[in-house]
């Protein structure tokens, strides 16, 4: 059995890891939809992109230091999602999913292409005040643009997940992904809810479209980052938050590992698609995930 | 007092479903709603909670007051937080968070953070079996403190008049006992009003100070439970006594008697 290169093992691995935590972030928004509302949002990738835009146009368009930038960013999205809900999605309420399905689908292409109609074909930058030399620990070659998409990432994870576990409101936004009717019948007032996950996911559209514009670059390219959601979602399980998270970081390794390995004796691509490949496996063998919900059952 | 004035319901724009209930729970009593399946019973408790509209349906004529103010045209969350809160048949508890979650998610609209801190506790003291389970998710808790729990839950609001559906539904006899103690504790120590929907009329009556009878979406017979306990056709058909007050097998009523209609 020949060596294994387990320093570039490592290298790929922890490069996967922090790329990874930017797709659970991109996930959790994701998650929170289908959680809350059990509707599907096939935009999610796009809602990214469109918020790279921003930030992209704002600095360079209007010429705003990054951090104004950002929140601009942040702020078009909640409001951006917040309207989304109240004009397209709260008229289908109680309709079937497909209808939902299709109505996010559509707006998925109705993003891209406003965005470059209004911010043109180009690949435009966000300039974060993050340097190209690369961190060096120990035998890892970390660049910084990914320690610190992964850094705000786990942060606002961690955050989010004391928050939804802790506050009132958390508890409450649970009680209505358990049960709806339950959580009206007990006074909550599920319609505010619904607006509050979609605004969520507003922000944390944001935060990816910054970090994954920062370093891919913003264009309409930028929404294939919301593809890679899909087999996150479906390794972690559709309706956990921990899953999603766990998701993020195995795709990401897996990723970064068939890149390394894989793509020289092919000639490259597979690490395109080797995630959607695993993501069919646990369709088969598990398909509710790692963590997702198993019906409750009581012996 | 809780009234209903000769209300309609209807669901999806056709099907009637209610047709001219009018009934009504006075402050601090025990009123029972008894019928068969499919009487109405429960389209008549959400038509009060609001929660019809969730369901495609609407309170097309009459309306509902507490104390003079109507409920009928406002949203659930609503009328709870007017003082009226509905307790599902089915033990529908919030089955991924735990016992003391669930309790915190029923004071939802209350903002006083101490209250409900306090409010736990007096569930816990009436509940004490809830309190040993109170980090267990609440999927993973028996029939009988799953009803418990649905019970401390909807309690968690303070609520003037709450709604109880079925609450002897699948449970050990012992269990009911428990529970409808409890029901009686809601009127004599914290005086509430209760709107009790049973099928087990024995039971109901056993605590009610007043009952109605419902068939086919109409209120076919009502009066003090007192009354309605000594009615011959209630003995028959709810309680399975015959004149002479022995226990009588559902089969020997004559198959045309089975489903008697009150006209009301």
């Amino acid at each position: 059995m020949p060596d294994l290169p387990w320093r570039f093992i490592l290298i790929l691995s922890a490069n996967g890891l922090l790329v990874g935590s930017m797709y659970a972030l991109v996930a959790l928004g994701f998650v929170l939809i289908y959680k809350a509302t059990d509707a599907i949002n096939f935009a999610q990738g796009e809602f990214v992109m469109f918020a790279g835009f921003l930030a992209a146009g704002a600095s360079n368009l209007a010429g705003f230091p990054w951090w104004i930038s950002a929140l601009l960013a942040l702020l078009g999205m909640v409001v951006f999602a917040f309207g989304l809900e109240r004009v397209v999605l709260r008229p289908l309420l109680g309709r079937p999913v497909i209808a939902v399905v299709m109505a996010t689908l559509g707006l998925g292409f109705v993003l891209r292409g406003t965005a470059t109609l209004a911010f043109g074909g180009g690949t435009q930058t966000i300039p974060l005040p993050v340097g190209d030399e690369p961190f060096l620990l120990g035998p890892l070659i970390l660049p910084p643009i990914e320690l610190v998409g992964a850094a705000v990432s786990l942060g606002f994870l961690a955050a989010f997940g004391w928050f939804f576990l802790k506050s009132r409101i958390g508890v409450a936004m649970r009680a209505v992904a358990s049960n709806q009717q339950v959580a009206m019948a007990m006074g909550i007032n599920v319609r505010r809810y619904f607006a509050l996950a979609w605004a969520l996911a507003g922000v944390v559209s944001a935060l990816g479209g910054v970090l994954w514009g920062a370093m891919l670059g913003v264009d309409n390219q930028l929404a294939l980052v919301g593809l890679k959601v899909f087999p996150v979602m479906i390794l972690g399980g559709l309706d956990s938050i921990l899953g999603a998270v766990v998701g993020g970081l195995i795709v990401g390794v897996v990723e970064s590992l068939s890149a390394g390995f894989l793509d020289p004796l092919v000639g490259g691509g597979t690490k395109d698609f080797i995630p959607y490949l695993l993501m069919i496996a646990v369709l088969m063998v598990r398909p509710e995930g790692i963590f997702g919900r198993r019906r409750i059952e009581r012996v | 007092m809780l009234a209903l004035n000769n209300i309609e319901v209807v669901y999806d724009h056709a099907i009637l479903v209610l047709r001219g209930v009018s009934l009504q729970a006075k402050e601090g009593q025990i009123t029972a709603l008894l019928g068969a399946n499919g009487a109405g019973k429960t389209t008549t408790l959400k038509a009060i909670s609001g929660l019809l509209r969730s369901e495609r349906g609407e309170v097309t004529k009459g309306s509902v007051e507490l104390d003079g103010d109507r409920l009928d045209r406002l949203l659930p969350h609503e009328v709870v937080g007017r003082g009226v809160v509905q307790v599902f048949e089915g033990r529908r508890v919030f089955e991924t968070l735990t016992v003391e979650e669930n309790l915190t998610a029923g004071a939802h609209s209350r903002s006083d953070r101490r209250a409900v801190r306090d409010g736990i506790e007096r569930i816990f003291s009436t509940f004490p079996v809830l309190e040993e389970r109170r980090h267990l998710s609440a999927g993973y808790l028996s029939g009988g403190e799953q009803q418990m729990l649905v019970i401390g839950r909807a309690l968690m609001s303070d609520p003037k008049v709450v709604l109880l559906d079925e609450p002897s539904l699948g449970l050990a006899p012992q269990i009911i006992e428990e529970i409808f103690d409890v029901i009686r504790r809601l009127k004599q120590e914290q005086h509430r009003t209760v709107l009790l929907v049973e099928q087990n009329a024995s039971l109901a009556l056993g605590i009610a100070d007043h009952g109605y009878v419902m068939e086919n979406g109409r209120i076919v017979l009502d009066g003090p439970a007192a009354t309605l306990r000594e009615n011959s056709d209630i003995k028959e058909f709810y309680l399975g006594l015959n004149e002479a007050g022995t226990r009588k097998s559902y089969r020997d009523v004559k198959h045309y008697r089975r489903r008697k209609r009150w006209l009301g």
